[in-house]
């Protein structure tokens, strides 16, 4: 499941950019995941420029376990 | 005011160059506007390293002192193995306060007659019998719901409104830089000189930057291909790494953060109600990632369409088309021809950069410009010569 650090987020929308089923949504300073919708891809982890999204099923991450 | 007026003839999403653009003309041009920008604040936060060169800016304003932070006049690039090469650049250049300029261009469109709102959110748009006929959101805690004959994406790299109306806006990992940038003051940098850092070391399929703003401030930042950020190391880790290294003593003003979308244009720019301008639809320059004039560009083309349409036959697909073409006879082109050259530079090895370097190291100073970098930058591919002729000519 993709896990969001809030926190760190600067609500760029980097990630919504890249997201091919679209199930992410920034607001002015909130983010969310649909994870009903979303398919574990991963690929708003890798360009997140500061790491704020990650996977937290190390199986299906390279880059949770780094 | 808006909140009574439930019917526009244009809704812009996203109040950035490319919607103020859009919507500055279209007002200018008799049309009702609503523009709704998602932050509390025009122009906040900068997502941007803010490089514009004086002739792109001149095709829509005198460049007001205002907005300029510096002029630029040269170019330095800093090859793998430190390698420096300079050369003066044949047009000069701007590092602009985007919060400043970003204010105006939208206070021209309000003076124009559009009307402006911030902290308005869109969460969706309104289909109809397979048109786009209006967008829905929350203003400060209140749900909207606005009809428009035509319905603007130019909400940026996310370009939800373009994908919620069916058409292909996500951008391919491999297209998408990850930037990263840091606004520092304390250092001592050469106020008119672009400087770019070109390597996997630093920034690999992408350049880190150096772009000053007066003497001791500048923005230091890095974009990353998101095919390299698949490895691990974050933009944000290449930059302070960066920054540990080469000014450590750096005090940091601002930081910021974003995506910059480097892919070729959306095939298609407009459906039956829509139109998509800027980031939005992909109009970046997929060489050098800027953005600005492109977008503004792309604003301008769109709204005259806009304004020939509602006076003359309505939104339909049809009548928006003209802006699509007028962007591939324009910019699309060269649109297409930078993306090849990126195709081929992205893939460019820390051994490569280092032969480029030398290669424009050993032409002298005078003759030294983008055109003749990026010629023997493609020596190993001739094919694309004559894309670099056709882009760098006269830069």
């Amino acid at each position: 499941m993709i896990e969001i650090a809030e926190n760190k987020c600067d609500f760029c929308g980097c990630c919504v950019g890249v997201c091919p089923v679209n199930c992410i949504e920034v607001k002015e300073a909130e983010i969310s995941v649909d994870h009903d919708i979303c398919i574990d891809c991963d690929i708003c982890v890798y360009v997140c420029p500061i790491e704020v999204l990650s996977q937290t099923d190390p199986r299906k991450s390279s880059k949770a376990a780094a | 005011m808006w909140k009574e007026q439930k019917e526009f003839d244009c809704i812009v999403v996203g109040g950035g160059p490319a919607g103020s653009t859009f919507a500055r003309v279209a007002a200018e041009g008799g049309l009702s506007v609503l523009l709704l920008e998602k932050d509390r604040d025009i122009g906040v936060p900068v997502r941007c390293g803010e490089a514009v060169s004086d002739a792109g800016l001149r095709i829509f304003h005198e460049p007001d002192p205002r907005w300029i932070a510096s002029t630029i006049n040269r170019i330095r690039l800093i090859a793998p193995n430190e390698t420096v090469v300079e050369f003066d650049l044949q047009q000069k250049g701007y590092i602009l306060d985007r919060r400043i300029f970003d204010y105006d261009l939208a206070e021209y469109a309000s003076s124009a007659g559009a009307q402006i709102v911030t902290k308005a959110y869109v969460d969706d748009i309104i289909i109809e019998n397979d048109r786009v006929v209006g967008v829905k959101g929350t203003h400060v805690g209140e749900r909207f719901e606005k009809r428009a004959k035509i319905v603007v994406g130019a909400d940026g790299v996310e370009s939800r409104v373009g994908r919620w109306a069916g058409l292909k806006t996500t951008v391919k990992l491999k297209n998408m830089e990850c930037g990263f940038q840091k606004t520092v003051t304390g250092i001592d940098v050469d106020e008119h000189m672009f400087e770019f850092y070109l390597s996997k070391k630093w920034a690999p399929g992408g350049y880190l930057w150096v772009f000053p703003k007066g003497k001791n401030k500048a923005n230091i930042g890095v974009a990353i291909s998101g095919y390299y950020a698949k490895d691990g190391k974050s933009a944000q880790k290449f930059l302070d790494e960066f920054l540990a290294w080469k000014y450590p003593k750096a005090s940091v003003l601002t930081t910021v953060v974003g995506g910059i979308p480097i892919d070729k244009t959306v095939k298609q720019m407009v459906m039956d109600g829509l139109m998509l301008v800027g980031d939005a639809a992909h109009t970046v320059n997929p060489v050098t990632g800027g953005g600005i004039v492109p977008g503004m560009r792309s604003g301008l083309l769109a709204a005259e369409t806009a304004v020939k349409a509602l006076h003359n036959g309505g939104p339909a697909r049809k009548n928006l088309a003209a802006y699509e073409k007028e962007w591939h006879k324009i910019g699309g082109k060269n649109h297409e021809r930078f993306y090849r050259i990126k195709e081929t530079i992205f893939r460019f090895t820390d051994d490569d950069l280092n032969r480029i370097a030398d290669g424009i190291s050993a032409v002298p100073t005078d003759d030294r410009s983008l055109l003749k970098l990026f010629s023997i930058a493609v020596r190993k591919k001739p094919s694309l010569l004559f894309d670099v002729i056709r882009v760098f000519a006269g830069l």
